[in-house]
Order: C-alpha cells, then sequence, then structure tokens
C-alpha cells in the first residue's frame, strides 16, 4: 500500500511526458511539411545568435520595461526547474527534499527559488495589469479576440497559480520542520514562505501534511498539465525560440530570395541560341512548379516553424506602418493564420492519413489580398520581432503567387509593370529620354 | 552639363572609375532629376572620373520584384547584368537605396557581382580620402533631421554614413523618435509608390511628416527619391512648404559647397 503514492506519481509522470512527446513530434512532422531551405551554413554565426537572442534575450529588452519583466519570468522559469527535478525524484522515490543533503547549498537553491517564484508572481501579475487595466494597445487588436486573448491569461493564470502554490508548500513544510514531523527533513531556506508559514502555525500536524501534500500534487500536477498545454498555445515560444533563432535568416534584411525555377526560364528565354520551336524535354518526374505560395505547404519549413514559434506579443504589429495608419494588414496576424492554416492542415493528415483536399488555401481564406497589398516590405516587423520571426517572407511569397500565377495585382501596378517590360521605367516614359535631365538646367 | 555615358567612354577606349546608376525616379521625376544633377556637380567637383549608361539604363527590376512579379524582375535583372558585364563594370554608385538594395543583394546570384554604393557611402569615402570637403558655414546652424530609407537602413544597415555627412554640413541636427532600426517607412516601398493606399485612417506619409516636424526642422533630408517624395508631399499636406523644405543629402552638399 505505501508504493500507492509512487506508482500514481509514475503514471502521471508516463502520461504527462508521454502526451507532450506526442504532440511535440506533431508539430515537427507539420513543420516538414514545409518546403525544404538549407540553412545550415555559418554555424558559428547561428549558435551566436540563438545565445544572443534566444539565451540572452538580447531583442527583448529594447523595450526595457516588458525585457525586463520577461527576463525575470524566464529566469525563474529555467532556474525553478531544478526544483522540479527533486520534485520528480522525490514522488518517484517517495523521498522528501531528497537534494537536502547538499546543506549550505541546498538552502541557497531553495532560498533563490523562493525568490525567483516571489518576483515571478510580481512580474506575471505586472503582465496582466499591462493586458487587462493598463490595456496597451498591441494586446488589444482585432486579432486578439477570443482564444489569443483567452491564452495569453491562461498562461499567466497558470504562472500565479504555481509559484503560489510552490510557496505555499514551502509555508506548510516549515510548520511541519518546526513540529518535527517525521519524514519533514530540517532544510531549506525560506525567505519568502516564512512570512506565509505563521498563517498556518495553528494547525495540527495532520492538517498541515495533508495541505503541504495537497500543494505539492496540485503544484507538480500542474506543470505536466502547462506541459501538454504548451501545444495548443503560443507559450510553444519558450521551446522553439531556440531553433526559431537559430535558423533564421542570416542574409541582409533587404535581400529577398531568387525564384530559381524563374531563372532557368528568363535564361533561356534570353538565349539567342535556344530554339523557341522547340519542345522541352519530358521529364515524366517533374512536377510543376508553382510560383510563389497560396497554402502553407509552399512555404519553407522555416516560415512554418516561425509561425509555431510567435508568441503573439505583437510588437511587430505595434510598428507596422500599414497596421499604424488602420490598414488591414498585421504582422502577428500573417503569423497566427499560418499557424492556423497549419494546424488545419495538420489534423486533416491525422484524420485521413494523408491530406485529402479541402477546398481551402492560406491565401484568401485566412489571409486576403488587401492586408498582402497593404505592406511597405519595410522590414520593421522583422527588426522588431524579439525570436527573428520574418513576417515579410510569406507576404512577398503570397504576393508572388498572386501576380505570377492569377495575374490579380491591383491594376495600378499591372500598369507599372506594363511600363517597365515596353520602355524600362515604371512610369510611361519614352527610353530615349532617360539622359535629358542632364540639360534640363 | 558634361556627363559621359559608357558608350562614349568605350568609343574613347577609356573604362571609368565608377558607374552613376541613375535610377528611373532619377532620371525621369522632375524633383529627382534635381538630386542626380547635385550629385553629378559633387563629382565633378571632386574629380571622379564616372559615367552613366544613359539610354542603355534600364529599371532594376527591384519595384517589379517587391510587387510580386519574378519573371519581370529577373528579366530586367538578367539584361542590365548583360549590358553592365559588356562595359566590365566594377562600381557601381547610385543614390536609389532601392537600386542599391537589388545590385549589392540581389543580383550578385544572377551573375552580376559589382561593388555598390549608395551615394552617401560614397560621398564620405571620398571625404575620407580627402577627395571631397563640405562647407560647413553656409548652412551652419540650420535645423536638420534625417529620414532613414528602409532600404538603406534596416535593409543593409547603413545609417551612420547619412549622419556623418550631415554633420559636416555644421548644422544642429536633432534625430527622430523612431529613427535608424526603428525608423518608420515613408509609405513609398513594396510598390506602393505606384499604387492608392489601402483602405485605412492615415496615409503612411503623413504619419511620418509628423514624425519629422515633431523635431521642429527648418530641413529635412533623406537619401532617397522614393522618401523624398513622400514626405514633400506630407509637408504640403501640412501646409508647410514655406518653412520647411525636403532635401537629398546630396543637395546639401552641392548647396553648402556653392554648386547649386
Amino acid at each position: 500500500m505505501q508504493y500507492i503514492p509512487n506508482i500514481i506519481f509514475a503514471i502521471l509522470l508516463l502520461f504527462g511526458v508521454g502526451f507532450f512527446v506526442k504532440n511535440i513530434r506533431k508539430i515537427i512532422r507539420n513543420i516538414k511539411l514545409g518546403k525544404d531551405i538549407d540553412r545550415t551554413d555559418n554555424k558559428s554565426e547561428r549558435w551566436k545568435n540563438m545565445a544572443n537572442i534566444a539565451l540572452g534575450q538580447s531583442k527583448m529588452v529594447k523595450r526595457p520595461v516588458s525585457g525586463l519583466l520577461h527576463i525575470i519570468v524566464y529566469l525563474g522559469f529555467i532556474i525553478i526547474n531544478i526544483e522540479v527535478l527533486e520534485i520528480i525524484i522525490d514522488g518517484l522515490f517517495g523521498t522528501h527534499r531528497v537534494f537536502a543533503p547538499l546543506g549550505s547549498l541546498y538552502n541557497f537553491l531553495i532560498g533563490s527559488f523562493e525568490i525567483l517564484a516571489f518576483l515571478v508572481l510580481i512580474s506575471v501579475t505586472i503582465f496582466w495589469i499591462r493586458r487587462m487595466i493598463i490595456k496597451i494597445p498591441r494586446f488589444w487588436n482585432k486579432e486578439m479576440k477570443g482564444f489569443p486573448k483567452n491564452d495569453a491569461l491562461y498562461i499567466l493564470y497558470f504562472e500565479m497559480v504555481l509559484m503560489s502554490l510552490f510557496l505555499f508548500m514551502n509555508a506548510a513544510d516549515i510548520n511541519l520542520q518546526n513540529l518535527d514531523a517525521a519524514h519533514y527533513t530540517k532544510a531549506g531556506a525560506f525567505p519568502i514562505s516564512q512570512f506565509i508559514a505563521p498563517l498556518l502555525s495553528g494547525l495540527s500536524e495532520a492538517s498541515l501534511i495533508l495541505l503541504e501534500r495537497s500543494a505539492w500534487w496540485i503544484h507538480i500536477t500542474g506543470i505536466f498539465i502547462f506541459l501538454n498545454y504548451l501545444y495548443y498555445s503560443k507559450h510553444l515560444h519558450i521551446l522553439l525560440a531556440f531553433p526559431n533563432t537559430f535558423y533564421a535568416n542570416l542574409e541582409a534584411k533587404g535581400k529577398f530570395k531568387n525564384n530559381k525555377t524563374v531563372t532557368k526560364e528568363v535564361k533561356l528565354m534570353l538565349d539567342p541560341d535556344a530554339d523557341p520551336y522547340a519542345i522541352p524535354e519530358e521529364d515524366p518526374d517533374a512536377v510543376v512548379e508553382k510560383f510563389g505560395a497560396s497554402d502553407v505547404t509552399d512555404l519553407s519549413w522555416v516560415q512554418l516553424m516561425n509561425a509555431y514559434t510567435c508568441t503573439e506579443c505583437g510588437r511587430c504589429t505595434s510598428v507596422c506602418p500599414a497596421n499604424l495608419t488602420g490598414k488591414e494588414l498585421s504582422p502577428r496576424n500573417i503569423m497566427m493564420k499560418t499557424r492556423d492554416r497549419l494546424e488545419e492542415v495538420g489534423k486533416n493528415i491525422d484524420k485521413n492519413k494523408e491530406f485529402k483536399d479541402d477546398n481551402k488555401q492560406l491565401l484568401n481564406d485566412y489571409i486576403t489580398p488587401e492586408e498582402l497589398w497593404a505592406c511597405t516590405t519595410c522590414n520593421a516587423c522583422v527588426e522588431e520581432c524579439p525570436i527573428n520571426i520574418d513576417p515579410l517572407s510569406i507576404i512577398m511569397d503570397l504576393r508572388q503567387f498572386l501576380v505570377m500565377e492569377q495575374s490579380a495585382a491591383p491594376q495600378e501596378l499591372n500598369m507599372m509593370m506594363t511600363n517597365i517590360e515596353n520602355n524600362g521605367a515604371p512610369w510611361q516614359y519614352n527610353q530615349m529620354d532617360r539622359l535629358n535631365w542632364k540639360d534640363e538646367e | 552639363m558634361n556627363v559621359p555615358t559608357m558608350a562614349e567612354m568605350l568609343a574613347q577606349g577609356k573604362k571609368p572609375e565608377i558607374l552613376f546608376w541613375v535610377g528611373a525616379a532619377g532620371s525621369y521625376d522632375d524633383r529627382a532629376k534635381k538630386i542626380t544633377r547635385a550629385f553629378v556637380k559633387i563629382l565633378h567637383e571632386a574629380k571622379v572620373d564616372f559615367a552613366v549608361l544613359g539610354v542603355e539604363e534600364s529599371s532594376t527590376g527591384d519595384v517589379a520584384k517587391r510587387a510580386g512579379n519574378e519573371m519581370l524582375f529577373q528579366m530586367q535583372a538578367l539584361m542590365n547584368i548583360e549590358v553592365l558585364n559588356g562595359y566590365e563594370v566594377k562600381t557601381i554608385v547610385t543614390a536609389d537605396p532601392h537600386s542599391y538594395n537589388t545590385f549589392k543583394n540581389e543580383y550578385p546570384e544572377l551573375g552580376g557581382k559589382y561593388t555598390v554604393f549608395h551615394h552617401t557611402q560614397y560621398l564620405k569615402k571620398l571625404i575620407d580620402e580627402n577627395r571631397l570637403t563640405i562647407n560647413n558655414s553656409k548652412l551652419k546652424d540650420k535645423l536638420v533631421t534625417y529620414h532613414d530609407p528602409c532600404y538603406l537602413g534596416r535593409a543593409n544597415g547603413e545609417y551612420e554614413s547619412p549622419r556623418t555627412l550631415i554633420k559636416k554640413l555644421g548644422v544642429k541636427y536633432a534625430e527622430m523618435k523612431r529613427h535608424k532600426a526603428s525608423a518608420l517607412c515613408c509609405g513609398a516601398g513594396g510598390a506602393q509608390m505606384f499604387k492608392d493606399a489601402e483602405k485605412g485612417n492615415k496615409e503612411i506619409n503623413i504619419l511620418r511628416t509628423e514624425d519629422a516636424l515633431e523635431t521642429k526642422p527648418e530641413i529635412i533630408a533623406t537619401g532617397c527619391p522614393y522618401c523624398n517624395t513622400m514626405l514633400t508631399d506630407g509637408i504640403k499636406a501640412k501646409e508647410k512648404e514655406g518653412q520647411i523644405k525636403v532635401l537629398d543629402i546630396a543637395e546639401l552638399i552641392a548647396n553648402a559647397n556653392g554648386l547649386v
């Protein structure tokens, strides 16, 4: 009988981690639906970017208030995880504070966790106030309704509850240690929970044990639930920020990729030796290459990973010139819609074993041409993203599809392009007048 | 104005030090042509051996690419590369950040490999090499702010050359709140120059003009003919064209040195 809690814990751990791994594999499968793109060059710079931007949060602190608060929560999250390791060992083997023999180091660790937990609690509360009381505009754009809004709040509530449980558990533990309760090793420093402990001091040993055990179990169960919530949430960034910064574009932001298929065709067109009436060699395996992108599977895996990584902070949208002037475009929403469509395609595959046409696409069904044509390609969104997501590349791929596959550019742009074809300038001027400026003064 | 073409140079068996790529705006747009002439005057003053392509120049295709027409872009690019490589061009200088960007970043893969300078970078180089000096008395104490063109700044990380040149003019310089990496676009990029804006509640160039007006400038400097148009329109909309001028850095220098 005495092993029942250990067995329950082992099952909990197995399911918690098992479901998480299953879902992570699903995410990896979905990301791999994207087209291949080589991002394996220049490894040292990639590691450096990951270290600076993801680990070191260098772009977060460009906005100092949210940046600093975020670093506290992030450090808290990482460091308090050492405590989770102890919790798991205790849970599996029925020990209590198994790391206690570390002595003064243990006291230092537990003391630090408490201080961090307290700081996280404060930071998360300020985050909530910024969102719900101060109502910072980027949290209230129109894409932030329904689940995206609640998702952000659930995460904050989760963190508040987990941190409170941790402190509450320690407060009960202090009392039990003072009562010399069996099993409750005298260990740990409690700079924060010592102030909660007096509230529980009148309780009997049995009630204290019940409280301590309840807090312990709810805390660890909460952690497993949170772990599995990640898959459904924008909070995935805590994992994906690392590969995302590693595989991010290293080239100048102004460099848009050249479509290789087009290069082949244009070279053929301009080749004076090419026979214009030649029948192209039939390659039975050739897939007709689509220009640009109309659905998520036309995007690269990096763009799809970007979509899963986006934590919807809205810094991109808050600097987008189109969005600032009331246009439909929001770079954040481009990422959110890409993820929504990718999820839909993934579920379709889960259900039908392979993708079954659902008469939907990313273009039009999710992202409208009106949004795409509002973009000035200014790169402000790309610059601003704290973890190097690139909404602009998706906008450009969709635009390319609109123009090259559907000839669906706005009329004025069609005129501009006709002028370039006819007279080598976006305006209708005579090519022969190109040097007139030199004699016009 | 003496502006040799590459064809004339070739006929004389000469190869100029640089090719000045004028660009469509610089060639045809009345406002931008003034920038072109100002820059040529500075090149003459610094005794730079340069030439233009003249009627052999054609759109870089940059705007077609940003509008989504990759086919037209690559047609233009490959044709231009054929001309440029035919003349064995090594160094290109342009006053248009969009041309600068596409030459520097997108042409190399297609076979067009050149050393490319934005004109502000080239002017700074001329100063560093003691081939050009800037008179710092004529515009002394004028209140100047600078608008970063997206395709020079964020796209290519060039924030300092333009500022270095402006500061050499002896002016009183003020930075806009949004500047360098966080500068706001003028609204012309991504082919917006050639179409009406989508439905919204404001024009982007007005918003950017308001950023500039906050610094209470007498001159708004920029380094892009399209930004120039957008901000000039913004200033007109604010009915400030009497007090505030929008000028390219080349114009400021030509002005300070008494070339215009």
